[in-house]
């Protein structure tokens, strides 16, 4: 099978950031063919007037960049940052799950409705269409087939979530988008229905339903591949599979205390990393946001130098031309300040990725503890009965038991009420012998899959995080450029008064 | 030419020579001017500030050093050391003995003793390029530059003497120019159009001033912030394995970046800010030289109208006096005029190189930003296709 088909056309997720259906343009297919060539040549054509007519939202960054600013050329690589934000979906894809090889995912747009909710009260949120289509490669020139497409609400993600954490409580279950806009720097909206919102919601959604289709056990889940293509039924489906039961006791169990007493010490390590990784990313986007507020006020007090060159270019005669002009530049480069912090909003969301994850990865950590200590309960319960047995029959009382005491108080009892007594021990001793290697094979098990997934997950972290580094880097270095184009065309300017 | 010389110009032969040239042609006087100071043959130069400790005071002289090739001179070399103090002196002096003149501006005198500590480096290296600029600009100056008291600030070991009487002096002449009280009738309109130039120019360089400012604070608190930032990650490496190298990496850039940014801020407030200040300053002794003018017009009017109406009277014929006023008064305006083109000529350069020195440092400190960034991204990429290349074998 051609490897490229299953490579997920990136461009869907870019030229989807506006809220119109574009699927049918003479775009899809350059930028698609061009999405299959290596990865390290930027070499997309859409002219800029494209690019204005495609960026409705206007924050994200094509995979196209045609113009060479935004290029940084470090030895022979030639990488944007959209590129390098790309290169963590391909590395998603790469795992080439079998779902994935099935099908194309996205989520295409978002929209608002207003309907009664369960207390019959009218309310307005917003639904996401998401698009399936078969991935195949499209031949020259003709046109990609109509993709299938259902819509889900917010509210349906969770519920799947929380399907896949009860059913799959080995694996740490990728995170949804947050729910409230948080660590947000002042411009930024903290409406849930402000667009800026909606749209990074639209792809951290998208993101999410990515990541579940290129884990090598969740993409095998039949409720998942329903949550794709069963707009109607799904939610019976969902219910039917009994999770709730599960959710009630898996809440109660991961907020109990209890302490283990042989804790695994890789799973303790484990969560104290994931602990410190927590608080130091939630550290990192809260200076970031204050950052940003700093950044903004540098570039926007600017702005006053092209009023005040203005006003001051009237009253010259040489000099005026000049002034004139480098007031314009300063203008631009006031702002520049929102394109730049818009574009960081993209880090700041990938960050907030993996500090979502960790909440997963100590879910996961808390569920060995909780498997653990159940065992060790039940290992703790058969040696009590065994004692149990061995004090009946030597007849010599080491535990305390009532119908112990009161048969030294009533009389002993009678040979045949003892061996009853003895073998009703000895069914309980060999169910909980069974039950001890059960719950031992599934402790096993459980340590097995989930370090597993956990490999799986650390190789993923370190890739994705070093991704976002460059991609971080990148985004500065672009800053860097606009800021020196804008002041040496002051400059020049300048030199000319 | 009836119109008299100044007398207080001792003019050099050759531009002595170029104005007998002419005719009534002011504009060719200006062009002229400039003509001459092109042909340089004053130099001049303030540096090396030393701290001097008595038990009276405590004070910083300059070295100023002079080379030259006029005849006034009876060297062709000079050093001197100079305070503050003394180049006061050399400006009232000016003023008093060209009030017809435009007199560069002085920094300062005085500083808030808490405020500003008046010995520290940047107090006194922005100080010593006020001064330089000061000399620099009345040495150029084709008529201020032949000023004998410039020759003795220049040339005379010890000044002291000399200044025994300049404040009583100045005092003194500047009453002079208050004349008695004349009004002026009718300014003629390129003096009017200076003026209201020179008030609104004085604004904007006001707003900029305040922008500038505010730049430099809002580029402060932005480097508090953008300091924690950078330990956020050096902190977080301290926790990761394969990340630490990357993050690290981001640690030292930003770590970079606020060096940079700081430069920059330095950079603005020592040479960017005083120097629009220092202009402000000018402004004024400009407005200063327009207000004389004014006077001296004022009283001319009045003297003349006084004439006219004894003449009628008994027909004594115009006093000298009036005349010699109205000789004032067209002298005064022709050396405005030739001291305005100048000053324009010479504004427009100095605002040329300011904008263009403010451009350059913010360039400067972008270029610095993007070299540190560019050479994270190399780093990691590096790891990147090591990685690549250690998965494939």
């Amino acid at each position: 099978m051609d490897p490229e088909a299953y490579r997920i056309p990136l461009i869907h997720i870019w030229a989807h950031n506006h809220l119109q259906p574009m699927r049918e343009g003479p775009n899809d297919i350059t930028t698609r063919a061009c999405a299959q060539q290596s990865r390290a040549v930027p070499s997309l054509s859409a002219s800029s007037a494209d690019k204005q007519q495609h960026l409705g939202g206007g924050q994200m960054m094509m995979a196209d960049s045609g113009s060479t600013e935004e290029v940084a050329v470090i030895g022979n690589t030639d990488i944007t940052s959209a590129e390098s934000e790309n290169n963590i979906i391909n590395t998603m894809v790469e795992r080439g799950t079998a779902l994935l090889r099935k099908m194309e995912i996205n989520v295409a747009e978002a929209e608002k409705r207003t309907g009664k909710n369960t207390v019959n009260m009218q309310e307005t949120y917003t639904v996401y269409l998401i698009e399936t289509r078969p991935a195949e490669t499209i031949p020259e020139g003709a046109m990609p087939a109509a993709p299938d497409t259902l819509w889900r609400r917010y509210s349906e993600f969770e519920l799947l979530r929380t399907y896949l954490l009860v059913t799959f409580p080995y694996i740490i279950i990728p995170p949804l988008p947050e729910k409230r806009a948080e660590f947000v720097w002042h411009k930024l909206s903290a409406d849930n229905l402000d667009p800026d919102f909606v749209e990074r919601r639209r792809v951290g959604l998208e993101n999410f339903l990515l990541r579940v289709a290129s884990h090598p056990v969740l993409s095998n889940d039949q409720i998942f591949f329903l949550f794709l293509t069963e707009e109607k039924g799904w939610r019976e489906a969902v219910l039917d599979t009994g999770f709730q039961d599960k959710v009630d006791s898996r809440l109660k169990s991961l907020s109990a205390m209890f302490r283990v007493k042989n804790p695994d010490k890789r799973f303790t390590a484990l969560k104290q990393y994931s602990d410190e990784l927590n608080t130091v990313i939630s550290q990192l986007l809260r200076v970031r946001a204050r950052v940003a507020d700093r950044m903004y006020g540098v570039y926007k007090v600017h702005g006053n130098y092209g009023r005040v060159f203005s006003e001051w270019s009237a009253i010259e005669k040489e000099m005026g031309d000049g002034l004139q002009s480098a007031g314009h530049h300063m203008d631009t480069y006031a702002a520049s300040i929102d394109d730049i912090l818009e574009e960081e909003e993209h880090y700041a969301d990938q960050l907030k990725e993996y500090l979502f994850y960790t909440d997963a990865v100590r879910s996961v950590c808390r569920k060995n503890e909780l498997i653990q200590y159940e065992l060790e309960m039940e290992v703790q319960d058969l040696a009590h009965k065994k004692q149990q047995k061995e004090e009946l029959l030597t007849g010599t009382v080491r535990i305390f038991s009532l119908k112990g005491m009161t048969s030294k108080l009533f009389g002993q009892e009678s040979q045949e009420q003892r061996e009853s007594r003895v073998a009703a021990l000895d069914q309980s001793i060999h169910e909980g012998e069974e039950t001890v290697l059960q719950k031992n094979k599934e402790c096993k098990e459980f340590v097995r899959s989930a370090w597993e997934d956990i490999e799986r997950f650390k190789e993923q972290k370190d890739k994705d995080l070093r991704e976002a580094l460059i991609s971080y880097a990148i985004m500065q270095i672009s800053m860097c450029k606009k800021g020196i184009q804008v002041w040496s065309n002051a400059k020049e300017c300048f030199n000319k008064m | 030419m009836a119109r008299q010389l100044r007398l207080s110009s001792p003019a050099s032969a050759s531009s002595l020579f170029n104005r007998l040239q002419l005719d009534d042609d002011l504009e060719a006087d200006v062009r002229d001017l400039y003509a001459s100071t092109e042909t340089r043959d004053l130099f001049v130069t303030v540096d090396d500030p030393k701290k001097h400790v008595s038990t009276m005071e405590t004070y910083i002289t300059y070295r100023v050093s002079t080379k030259t090739t006029r005849i006034e001179f009876d060297l062709p070399e000079y050093c001197v050391r100079r305070r503050y103090q003394d180049f006061d002196w050399l400006r009232i002096k000016l003023e008093d003995s060209q009030p017809t003149h435009l007199i560069p501006p002085l920094p300062e005198k005085f500083v808030m003793k808490g405020v500003v500590d008046r010995f520290s480096e940047e107090f006194v290296e922005t100080r010593m390029k006020a001064l330089d600029k000061f000399l620099k600009r009345v040495a150029d100056h084709p008529v201020l530059s032949f000023n004998p008291h410039l020759n003795a600030f220049l040339s005379v070991k010890d000044l002291n003497k000399r200044q025994g009487l300049a404040l009583l002096t100045k005092v003194g002449e500047s009453v002079k120019h208050v004349a008695g009280g004349y009004k002026l009738r009718a300014r003629p309109a390129e003096f009017c159009a200076m003026g209201e130039y020179l008030d609104t120019f004085s604004q904007k360089l006001g707003t900029i001033d305040r922008i500038a400012q505010r730049i430099l604070k809002e580029q402060s608190e932005y480097l508090t912030e953008l300091r924690e930032y950078g330990t956020v990650y050096s902190s977080w490496a301290t926790s990761e394995e394969e990340l630490q190298r990357p993050l690290e990496g981001v640690a030292s850039c930003v770590k970079t970046c606020c060096g940079a940014l700081e430069d920059q801020s330095e950079s603005m407030s020592q040479d960017f800010l005083p120097v629009l200040r220092e202009y402000v300053l000018y402004i004024e002794s400009m407005k200063n030289v327009l207000r004389k003018r004014d006077q001296t017009q004022a009283e001319y009017e009045g003297r003349l109208e006084a004439a006219i109406l004894r003449k009628q009277e008994d027909r004594t014929p115009m006093p000298v006096e009036v005349e010699k006023c109205q000789d004032k008064v067209e002298c005064f305006n022709a050396d405005l005029k030739a001291d305005w083109e100048r000053w324009q000529s010479n504004k427009r350069q100095d605002f040329k190189q300011l904008l263009t020195g403010m451009a350059d440092r913010n360039i400067n400190h972008y270029e610095k930003c993007q070299a540190a960034w560019e050479s994270l991204i190399t780093l990691l990429q590096d790891k990147q296709t090591e990685d690549k290349t250690s998965e494939t074998n």
